[in-house]
């Protein structure tokens, strides 16, 4: 008896547009490892209908493939949008029109996502408005579900794809690679779910965790060893707004290019996975204060609590941990004191 | 006389559509348009001058790093701090990596998947380039990403990751790296090498940096296959389509000059025109004649420029402004930088047919061999240990500019501080100079020109000339309509 083939499934359709965006989750993206990103399609069965930075077609070719996505000729499975959707100004569109067709971006927009599979917003702009939601957000910026921390957006609170989920937010300014792929992976397998995603709709896999997790700074936050400038490599919490206890990504568990991080760079986080972390209400790298308390606590830390162990932990800070906080190497690294110096 | 639209047009960064108007299978004259506008220059206004480094690399996901480096520059110059040479290094180190990164993601992703298209099915070559070369599923797409990416790792080592690294700071970078860092540079960079010298040159990355004219050039792309290596792939496909006839510049080359460490920078500030001379950057300004923005009094520089959309304006056609250097139009990217800083081959090159996509492509390449030699040096040079920064406080009102050089060409930045808060803040990007619109005198841009004369097929909707030249510019839209 002959076992039966195994059922070839049909590739998934993936169809990639850009609007009001810098290019930089892509730029981002075409740096994934392990596997790199043609045999992350290749595994994931994806076909790839048309990707502004990839693809071969230009001009009338890309055109046709919208027309028979949205005339409902060619199927498409995942639709990813990258940076925010321009509606400026005064809710015409025309910041930004759709090269060869005379018509807004945000008009084609609504269109193929009536039509998708899944819907994706690639990076903080796409998801919430982002950096260019910033300022007076003269352009009119918002994100496909959300207009910054307010529901809605282009799509619409009710907005369900075809597959039934809501727009998925694979917020991050850039994406790291292994967010966006990992959750390609798992639509591929049907395992994709809405108990996959948190309460802004952002893929669990990696907002699970906080950037503190696995900081290399966490022994100078337990101590409350910090850093006073850009370069020291104290804790960045106290003083250089770091927001790396609240925000929701694990950039310091997944390597950024092979090794870093934000932290490990020598700057803080700036919380950028968040809605509206464009306008933290103070400069980027300068910790608000409250009479010398900063005012971002850890998440679900109680601020009396925060208080207490923060003085007791200063009281205790190894003068290692003092005095490499503040210089920009290592200049006292861990002695094991079973080691007698002759 | 027919018009052609042509666009959305992809493998550049950001949106672009052109209009064509062909007369007896040519170009007779083009407008190019940048169809989005994100208004950078107004979010950057009022808020506190060091959030710039925060905004300004978001400018751009694929010259992030240099939009950091001339942010950093114009508030260095604000601050009056200079970068301690373990800063300088580890800065041009980062600027360096997203440079070579970006010229390899354009030949190979941009630019090469061009010669795979159908338009070419008959003749003998296409077999091979489309092998190599088409889109997603070529063979050198296979090669080129596992390569760069591993490439980048310098940038988790030196900049904690990219794009948008915030450890580019107007004294230094935040990251000072250990001995064992630096070995682990020197190991990337080997490696990168190999890959270089082995898919992409097919010869040392040393003779390929001494080819000193273009008879050397074509005898050393006979010395092998064209196949035996990516860059003699091109030079064949370049003779065998005359690519040195296509896309001819037709404006001044200016570089603002390149990698400062050492006080003497790697490539030289100047302007080409047949000889060097100096550049004036007081004689920049940007017209808005026909883009989308309120009627400026002439020209303004950028010091006192603003940016101020109006969508109904009936005579514009752009998002882009049109950046001239003395009422003239002026072309960057890496033929102007190797033209400016004399280059023999390069110079050669131009002196023969002048600047056109095949002198635009091969002037990328020999910097991909320039630049990594120049690197292996920089981390040689590290000093683990000592300073990598110099910190410096904020003044409440000054200004600054800061130029440098992005992967395809001068990148500005100008700002005014006034009570702790930027006051004004313009940008002008590379693409912005060479694919401006037309200028008050009804002056072409530099791509607007290129385009004139370029041959159209029969029943071409997207020209294929046409996608070769606007590519050998390497565009960076989202720059442009920053």
């Amino acid at each position: 008896m002959t076992r039966p083939l195994p059922e070839r499934r049909r590739p998934l359709r993936l169809f990639w547009m850009q609007s009001g965006g810098c290019g930089g989750c892509t730029l981002s993206l075409i740096g994934a490892e392990g596997p790199d990103l043609l045999a992350t399609f290749e595994a994931a069965n994806i076909e790839v209908l048309w990707h502004p930075s990839l693809s071969e077609q230009s001009g009338r070719a890309v055109i046709d493939i919208m027309e028979r996505i949205i005339g409902g000729e060619e199927t498409l499975d995942i639709l990813c949008l990258e940076g925010s959707i321009m509606r400026g100004p005064n809710g015409t569109g025309r910041f930004h029109m759709m090269a060869g067709t005379d018509r807004p971006v945000m008009d084609w927009i609504s269109d193929l996502a009536a039509k998708a599979g899944h819907v994706v917003a690639v990076g903080s702009c796409a998801a919430y408005g982002g950096i260019t939601a910033a300022g007076a957000n003269e352009v009119e910026a918002c994100g496909l579900s959300y207009d910054g921390q307010k529901e809605g957006g282009l799509l619409g609170t009710d907005f369900r794809s075809q597959s039934g989920m809501p727009v998925i937010n694979v917020a991050g300014c850039p994406i790291h690679p292994g967010w966006l792929t990992e959750m390609l992976h798992m639509i591929a397998a049907g395992r994709f779910g809405t108990s996959e995603i948190d309460e802004w709709e952002r893929p669990l896999s990696y907002t699970m965790h906080l950037v503190h997790h696995g900081c290399a700074r966490n022994e100078f936050y337990e101590f409350k060893a910090s850093a006073e400038k850009l370069c020291d490599l104290g804790c960045m919490m106290e003083n250089l707004g770091c927001k790396g206890t609240q925000a929701r990504a694990d950039c310091n568990m997944r390597a950024w290019n092979g090794s870093g991080s934000c932290l490990d760079g020598g700057y803080p986080c700036i919380n950028c996975t968040a809605p509206g972390f464009e306008e933290p209400g103070h400069s980027f790298t300068l910790t608000p204060k409250i009479s010398g308390i900063p005012v971002g606590l850890p998440t679900d830390m109680p601020k009396a609590w925060f208080v207490a162990l923060a003085s007791l932990s200063k009281a205790a800070t190894p003068p290692r941990l003092k005095e490499n906080a503040v210089a920009d190497h290592l200049t006292r690294p861990p002695a094991d004191r079973q080691k007698k110096t002759r | 006389m027919t018009r052609l639209i042509v666009g959305p047009f992809n493998r550049v960064e950001g949106d672009l559509e052109v209009k064509l108007d062909i007369e007896d299978g040519r170009v007779e004259t083009a407008r190019v348009n940048s169809p989005l506008y994100r208004g950078f220059e107004r979010i950057l206004t009022g808020k506190p001058p060091a959030d710039a480094l925060v905004y300004a690399p978001r400018i751009c996901g694929i010259c992030s790093v240099s939009q950091s480096v001339a942010a950093a520059k114009a508030l260095a110059e604000a601050q009056g701090v200079v970068m301690p040479p373990n800063g300088e290094l580890a800065v041009d180190l980062v600027h360096a990596t997203e440079n070579v990164a970006d010229h390899l993601t354009h030949f190979y992703l941009f630019f090469m998947p061009d010669f795979a298209r159908d338009v070419y099915r008959d003749e003998a070559w296409h077999l091979a380039a489309h092998e190599r070369f088409v889109a997603l599923k070529g063979t050198a797409s296979q090669d080129i990403l596992p390569a760069r990416a591993q490439f980048m790792h310098l940038m988790g080592i030196l900049a904690g990751k990219w794009p948008h690294t915030l450890s580019v700071q107007p004294g230094g970078s935040t990251r000072a790296v250990s001995s064992g860092e630096v070995a682990r540079m020197a190991a990337i960079l080997s490696s990168f090498r190999r890959f270089l010298e082995r898919t992409l040159f097919g010869d040392s990355l040393e003779r390929i940096a001494s080819l000193s004219s273009a008879a050397e050039l074509e005898a050393w792309a006979s010395e092998k296959r064209p196949e035996s290596s990516d860059f003699r792939h091109f030079l064949s496909l370049s003779e065998k389509l005359g690519l040195n006839r296509l896309g001819p510049s037709s404006g001044e080359f200016m570089s603002f000059g390149a990698y400062g460490a050492g006080g003497r920078p790697l490539f030289a500030q100047g302007v080409f025109n047949n000889d060097v001379e100096a550049l004036d950057s007081s004689a920049i300004a940007e017209d808005v004649s026909h883009a989308w923005y309120k009627a400026s009094e002439g020209a303004m520089p950028p010091l006192t420029g603003e940016t101020l959309p109006d969508v109904e304006r009936s005579d514009a056609y752009s998002w882009c402004k049109a950046p001239r250097l003395g009422g003239e139009i002026a072309e960057v990217g890496a033929l102007s930088r190797q033209l400016v800083d004399g280059h023999p081959l390069i110079r050669d090159l131009a002196a023969r047919d002048g600047g056109n996509v095949h002198a635009r492509v091969v002037a990328r390449l020999l910097e991909v061999a320039l630049v990594t030699i120049a690197m292996e040096g920089w981390v040689d040079g590290l000093r683990p240990g000592e300073r990598f920064i110099d910190h410096s406080k904020m003044p409440d009102d000054g200004e600054g500019a800061g130029l440098t050089e992005a992967a395809r060409g001068s990148l500005g930045h100008w700002l005014k501080i006034e009570n702790g808060r930027i006051a004004n803040y313009q940008i002008i990007a590379p693409t912005t100079w060479n694919f401006s619109p037309r200028d008050a005198n009804g002056i072409p841009g530099p791509l607007e020109q290129a385009l004139e004369g370029a041959p159209v097929r029969q029943g071409e909707t997207e020209p294929v000339a046409v996608q070769h030249i606007v590519r050998s510019f390497d565009p960076c839209l989202v720059c442009t309509v920053h």
